[in-house]
């Protein structure tokens, strides 16, 4: 059996996380190819039940990018309502019976591409160590 | 609905199976047409996109090719010219975000992709059409930084005809290329260059000159900015001032002088310069002893009152905040050099004989410290050996890693001058990584530089060690005669580099402006957008993106003024639809919406009977959402990325469509 490639879907903010994104592309640095990214304006615009929804999808992992605190969000404050919602979201997640390290929060800007790959390299690593969410025999 | 999926001439389908995406969503419901080609964002391509269209009536198209940040503008209009509207295309970022990021792993990379596009499609199904928000612009110009960048951005715009509010934080504009003697390659005057300059941006009817100023806050967007300027005091109304330094003279404080690097002293009452724009005096609050010490009814000094015949001197000015409108903001706030005392063993700040290159830059000045004069500052006498060490600061994996990319050449326009005006007995060594002369015409120079007989030893010192005659010494080790020479010499000379000033990092945290690594401002495209930001009316020129020299940052200055100039003489702004709705059934009347609004868009409506519905301002609101995610009744949502589309997206990632 070829070994566990763990899925993770990354809500990453438009202006800093998604251009650090592409920061990784255009150095060629390369990463696992676990993450798929779904692009949103700001880490704020992070609706609780985009992440629910994606493990009931059956992600292994679900990533919220954003731009730096406490300065360099976009819309002003949008990244410490995502820090909020994030820190609920995993006393949620444990309830459900998943482990809360499956949801990352990492602030990563236009420049960190290096940042993005490690992240990713990182989440990588853990969730193999967690195996498949519990959700997905589920 | 149909899909394009771009080779990007094998930037993608050398790592990624195309054939195998299409094979993997032709067969997804909705989908009419997938096409592979080699680069959809070119004419012929686009004019094909255009027929499938038309062919197979679609209503949706998904471009699988590289960021959005590229050619989004492109494929807007390529849909628009076949009569669909532009917010129904989908980009999938196929290449910086998969095929150059996976290159080992091709299937696994080409499963991925397959992944990203059904994400596409789901959210393709769910988009809408939009029309963008049109909102007229203010045709004023708001120039941050007046060395050379911005005075010169500035005169191109006001001779273009638009009014330009130019902020310098300093008492007068010019910035450190009105410190230099000369230039480099053509050894011709600075000051002769810049100081007509600087006298046009005075004189100039579209030009606000607002020295002593900084940038405090900017609200608002592109096309309609709303920036407030805080007006120091300078103590001294520059309506009467009229120049003749006479206070100058009576001023007790002597400070160091940062005009001349700190190497002579100004009193606390100045001007910097003999042509400073404006030549006005200003009161260093700092340091003034009226300002510092007097109390009520006991003022202490005062002497450059008694000596003023203008009657220029007044203490009660208090800093001014000036509101600006303007449509565009055109940052140059430049750079600084680096300190060398952080490099403590090349014995800057130990020995007196250690200058740095902007030293020796005020040096050789005939307005400089010592009116011209090159001398070692320990026995005050000509040098009869001068050593120059590059690099200091620069290309070091220590201090900044970047090449200063004006040190090089720097360095030989000081050698050519102790050569041709000082004397040309004097031994020069210059201690070098690289020569690195790539400009026009530089190249040359170094030759002819060479053939004054320059010595140019490649390897540099690890220290300079001060001998007890007062004489600097040095080993290096020259990597091309594989020679270890020792140096000694009575002047050594710091070739430092530049590097981000804090006003970089004031600005960007004020605008939202993402920085590098290096820490200087970071361009919209490195190739592509030189000279603007990512955000929209917020444009760059000059070292404040980077080391650079008097050439490149005024040409990008002009570049940048002209970007200027397109974008406000379109006269009105396409703003982006993606903007919060209210659906008014749902609202409750919270006001949860309006707590989170970071920019007060969202104001409460009375729909009579006590019932209140949030409303959203359009013109105010950015598209953040944290309206659309805070809301309890799902009421309110943004235009382009409500939930139904993120979650189709995420749905269509992990099972399909």
């Amino acid at each position: 059996m070829s070994e566990f490639q763990p899925k993770i879907v990354a809500f990453c903010c438009n202006w800093c996380s998604y251009a650090g994104a592409d920061q990784a592309g255009l150095r060629r640095l390369q990463y696992p190819p676990t993450a798929r990214i779904v692009r949103i304006m700001c880490s704020g615009r992070l609706d609780p039940v985009f992440v629910l929804e994606a493990f009931r999808y059956g992600a292994d992992g679900v990533l919220v990018a954003g731009c730096h605190t406490p300065t360099d969000c976009h819309y002003t404050s949008g990244n410490f309502k995502a820090e909020r919602r994030v820190l609920l979201l995993r006393k949620l997640l444990e309830q459900l019976g998943l482990e809360p390290e499956r949801l990352r929060l990492e602030w990563i800007s236009a420049s960190e591409g290096e940042k993005f790959a490690r992240v990713i390299e990182e989440m990588t690593q853990k969730l193999k160590e967690l195996g498949p969410s519990p959700l997905k025999s589920a | 609905m149909g899909v394009f999926l771009c080779k990007c001439g094998g930037n993608i389908s050398d790592f990624v199976d195309l054939e195998a995406v299409k094979r993997a969503v032709e067969k997804i419901d909705g989908v009419v047409a997938v096409e592979v080609d080699e680069h959809w964002c070119s004419s012929p391509a686009g004019k094909r996109i255009k027929e499938v269209i038309k062919e197979k009536n679609l209503n949706r198209v998904v471009i699988a090719a590289c960021t959005l940040n590229m050619h989004q503008p492109h494929f807007m209009e390529v849909l628009q010219e076949a009569g669909l509207n532009p917010y129904l295309l989908e980009r999938v970022n196929a290449r910086e975000q998969c095929s150059w990021v996976h290159k080992d792993s091709p299937k696994e990379a080409t499963e991925k992709a397959i992944d990203l596009v059904r994400g596409g499609i789901a959210r393709a199904k769910r988009l809408t059409e939009l029309s963008p928000i049109v909102e007229k612009i203010n045709k004023n110009v708001v120039v941050v930084g007046g060395g050379v960048a911005g005075i010169i951005a500035s005169l191109e715009l006001a001779y273009g005809g638009y009014r330009v509010f130019l902020v310098e934080k300093s008492p007068t504009i010019g910035g450190r290329m009105a410190k230099f003697s000369k230039v480099f390659p053509s050894l011709d005057c600075a000051s002769c260059i810049l100081t007509p300059r600087m006298a046009e941006v005075e004189s100039h009817k579209n030009i606000t000159l607002l020295t002593y100023s900084e940038l405090q806050e900017v609200s608002g967007s592109a096309g309609n900015f709303k920036v407030k300027i805080l007006k120091k005091p300078r103590y001294v109304d520059p309506a009467l001032c009229t120049g003749c330094r006479d206070c100058t003279t009576v001023c007790p404080v002597k400070v160091p002088n940062e005009w001349n690097m700190g190497m002579d002293k100004r009193t606390a009452i100045y001007i910097p310069f003999p042509e400073a724009v404006p030549r006005v005096a200003t009161v260093d609050e700092e340091h003034c002893l009226y300002l510092k010490h007097s109390k009520p009814g006991k003022p202490v000094c005062g002497k450059c009152v008694e000596v003023c015949k203008a009657k220029a001197i007044n203490w009660n000015q208090k800093p001014e905040v000036l509101e600006v409108e303007a449509g565009a903001i055109l940052l140059a706030v430049g750079s600084e050099v680096f300190d060398a005392r952080r490099v403590p063993q090349l014995g800057y700040g130990l020995y007196k004989n250690v200058i740095t290159s902007m030293e020796f830059e005020r040096m050789i000045n005939s307005d400089g410290p010592t009116g011209g004069k090159v001398v070692n500052p320990v026995t005050g006498e000509t040098p009869k050996v001068v050593a120059f060490i590059q690099c200091v600061g620069s290309r070091d994996e220590k201090y900044n890693p970047y090449c200063c990319r004006i040190g090089c050449t720097a360095t030989l326009k000081h050698a050519a001058l102790l050569k041709e005006y000082v004397s040309k007995d004097i031994d020069i060594y210059v201690c070098y990584n690289d020569m690195r002369t790539v400009g026009k015409g530089f190249e040359e120079f170094y030759r002819r530089v060479r053939d004054m007989g320059v010595k140019f030893i490649r390897g540099l010192p690890s220290e300079v060690k001060q001998k007890p005659d007062g004489t600097l010494s040095f080993n290096v080790f020259d990597t091309t005669t594989e020679t270890l020479y020792e140096v000694n010499a009575d002047l050594v000379v710091l070739a430092i580099g530049l590097v981000p000033s804090p006003d970089i990092e004031k600005v960007a945290k004020l605008l939202k402006l993402s920085r590098g690594h290096d820490g200087f401002l970071l361009e919209a495209h490195e190739k592509l957008r030189p000279v603007e930001t990512l955000t929209d009316g917020i444009f760059v020129a000059g070292s404040c993106l980077g080391p650079m020299d008097i050439h490149d940052a005024t040409s990008e200055a002009m570049g940048a003024a002209s970007k200027v100039m397109g974008f406000l003489s379109a006269g009105e702004i396409v703003k982006e639809p993606i903007v919060a709705k209210v659906n008014e059934d749902l609202c409750s009347g919270c006001r949860v919406c309006v707590s989170v609004c970071p920019f007060d868009a969202i104001k409460m409506e009375e729909k009579g009977e006590g019932k209140f519905v949030a409303k959203v301002d359009e013109v105010s609101c950015k598209g953040c959402g944290l309206c659309a995610s805070s809301c309890p009744t799902a009421a309110i949502t943004t235009q382009h990325f409500t939930d139904e589309q993120i979650r189709a997206q995420v749905r269509g990632i992990l099972v399909g469509t």
